[in-house]
């Protein structure tokens, strides 16, 4: 199998060596030049971000400087002005409202998928989990050409069913949330039907409360994910206000191709509110990356 | 006794359907919008199918893009972008995870941050970015290529420098979930190992060829299969970048799928690309399981 089955991250004993222990030992000249190295590298991937939140404040000449101005000289917030002539309110919107929804579909539909999975024997229980664990290795991208002629179809296209629903169909969802389910023991599912609970009701007050650590990261998860996926809205939306933020940003490149200044402004806003949502839950956020793929 | 039988067989039943219309909504979005539109996708790519016509036509799609000079190219340049791309993230993910997954929490958390941020900020932000640091005039690699006395270079605009500028943008945006998982399981290996081997006097690459390496070959495994798969589907770095050009010297299959398809309406031949990928990309992905999954345990 691809993915194995234990997800035991983050719940390992604390190691016997104290960090004392480590420490008699003075650094070594390897480890010095390794850090810096990694220190290095660190702030190479920083710059990019660097660089796009100064921009945002430049101006024109200043942005275009050689040799470049690292810090902005005259900051300016003319840039945000020009930004939000264009309807940056209504695409950051789309985002959020595209986003949560996703977020929503694909954890109660993969939850609730997830738990009978991991839980219950029925015929075809076996098929149904391969069909969803093959589909995941499938590029996503190979199908999008018949999903958007049936979105077409349908009438879907440029709207927001069109970029919500079909996202719901993410199989990595049904897969994340069995691994999980898994490890619910199984006992208290017999006492909670000993006392005659209904199904529903076992789902809702036992197995929905026990599965909040892999739903967190799931929903945060499908969150970035769908705030990402350039591809589906570009070919999904037609007119400016159903644009997503980054769609409405990629349009700005084109229409204006010397102010940087109003580009950075954009890249700031569209990339902000996806890297404070990730530093806010970067534990749920890994979590939901290593959960199913690293054997614990 | 036939009575508890009766009830038994009963409460089975009752089961399976509440277990059918537990997983109902997940199968119904799934089989909607992922498993009909693949089979749908093998349909379309028998037929010529554009704005205008639907005719069937077998397999001459396939013989159209095998003869055409511009798919073989990009096919071409998509092999070589996961040739040199998916060993680069593999062998700078696992250094960087070497090297920061025996810190405190705090800057664990810190580095892992700091190489996740590409891929988690908008992918239109960061080609906005690599776009003003590439460009030709004012950018600052060419600033900082001047000063050791080189001419400027057209680093997006040139088909010498273009494809590998497209790379090492891909390449910045696709380490941070490797890293991730990679820290993850080399804290997951016992130190005990690595004490045991320290006691018999192994130094750092002995330990690190027979502990830790082939501990880490499950995750090695899925980390270089999901690489391949994502790498074999880069898209918007390219479309942001440079469209394909200059002279299709960044085109790859799936830019050529979203071509054919959404800007030239011909929905037939994007869906035979489509179809070839995936198999590509099938193939691959079990070749590397084959040769790479031998030895590990599930």
């Amino acid at each position: 199998m691809m993915f194995s089955s234990n997800v035991k991250t983050n719940q390992r004993p604390r190691p016997l060596a104290s960090r004392a222990d480590l420490r008699k030992k003075a650094p070594g000249f390897s480890t010095i030049i390794a850090n810096l190295l990694l220190v290095l590298l660190g702030l190479l991937f920083l710059f990019p971000f660097y660089w796009i939140v100064t921009g945002a404040f430049k101006v024109q000449n200043v942005a275009v400087a050689i040799p470049p101005q690292w810090f902005p000289t005259d900051p300016t917030l003319d840039n945000f002005r020009v930004l939000f002539k264009n309807p940056v309110w209504r695409w950051g919107f789309n985002s959020f409202f595209v986003a949560a929804s996703e977020m929503i579909g694909v954890c109660l539909t993969a939850s609730m998928a997830g738990y009978v999975l991991a839980k219950k024997f029925f015929p075809g229980r076996k098929f149904i989990f391969i069909l969803f664990v093959s589909a995941m290795a499938l590029p996503k991208q190979v199908i999008l050409v018949p999903l958007f002629t049936m979105l077409a179809d349908l009438n879907w296209i440029d709207t927001y069913k069109g970029l919500v629903l079909p996202a719901i169909g993410w199989p990595f969802g049904v897969f994340l949330m069995k691994q999980f389910a898994q490890t619910i023991p199984s006992e208290l599912m017999e006492a909670a039907k000993m006392d005659g609970c209904s199904e529903v009701r076992l789902f809702g007050t036992i197995i929905l409360p026990l599965l909040k650590p892999a739903l967190g990261a799931l929903a945060i998860f499908t969150f970035i994910n769908a705030w990402n996926d350039y591809f589906s809205q570009l070919i999904i939306t037609r007119s400016t206000p159903m644009m997503t933020l980054p769609l409405g940003l990629a349009t700005l490149q084109g229409e204006y191709t010397t102010p940087y200044g109003v580009l950075m402004a954009g890249a700031a806003l569209a990339s902000l509110p996806m890297i404070l949502i990730f530093l806010l839950f970067q534990k749920a956020f890994t979590q939901g990356i290593t959960m199913g793929a690293v054997k614990g | 006794m036939d009575f508890t039988f009766f009830q038994k067989k009963q409460h089975i039943w009752r089961d399976w359907i509440a277990s059918y219309l537990f997983l109902l909504p997940a199968l119904a979005f799934f089989s909607v919008f992922v498993a009909y539109p693949m089979l749908k996708g093998i349909y379309i790519s028998f037929f010529s199918y554009t704005l205008r016509d639907f005719d069937f036509i077998g397999l001459e799609n396939y013989q159209t893009l095998f003869q055409d000079a511009t798919f073989g190219k990009s096919m071409w340049n998509t092999l070589l972008i996961v040739l040199i791309a998916v060993p680069v993230v593999v062998i700078f993910s696992l250094f960087v995870a070497m090297m920061i997954y025996k810190k405190s929490e705090g800057l664990r958390s810190l580095f892992r941050g700091v190489f996740y941020l590409p891929a988690v900020s908008s992918v239109v932000s960061i080609t906005v970015v690599w776009a003003s640091i590439y460009h030709s005039n004012y950018g600052i690699l060419n600033y900082i290529t001047s000063l050791f006395g080189m001419e400027p270079i057209s680093w997006l605009g040139d088909t010498r420098t273009a494809l590998l500028s497209i790379i090492v943008v891909l390449i910045t945006t696709s380490v941070g979930q490797p890293i991730i998982l990679y820290v993850a399981s080399l804290g997951n290996i016992p130190k005990s190992y690595i004490e045991a081997a320290q006691m018999d006097r192994a130094n750092s690459w002995q330990i690190f060829k027979n502990i830790l390496w082939p501990m880490l070959m499950p995750t090695n495994l899925y980390i270089i299969v999901i690489t391949t798969i994502n790498t074999f589907q880069v898209f918007a770095i390219i479309q942001l970048l440079t469209s394909g050009g200059p002279m299709y010297s960044t085109s790859t299959v799936m830019y050529g799928v979203y071509e054919q398809a959404f800007m030239l309406g011909n929905f037939g031949i994007a869906s035979a690309m489509g179809v070839i990928l995936a198999l590509v990309i099938g193939v691959i992905s079990f070749i590397q399981f084959k040769y790479l999954g031998s030895d590990v345990e599930y």
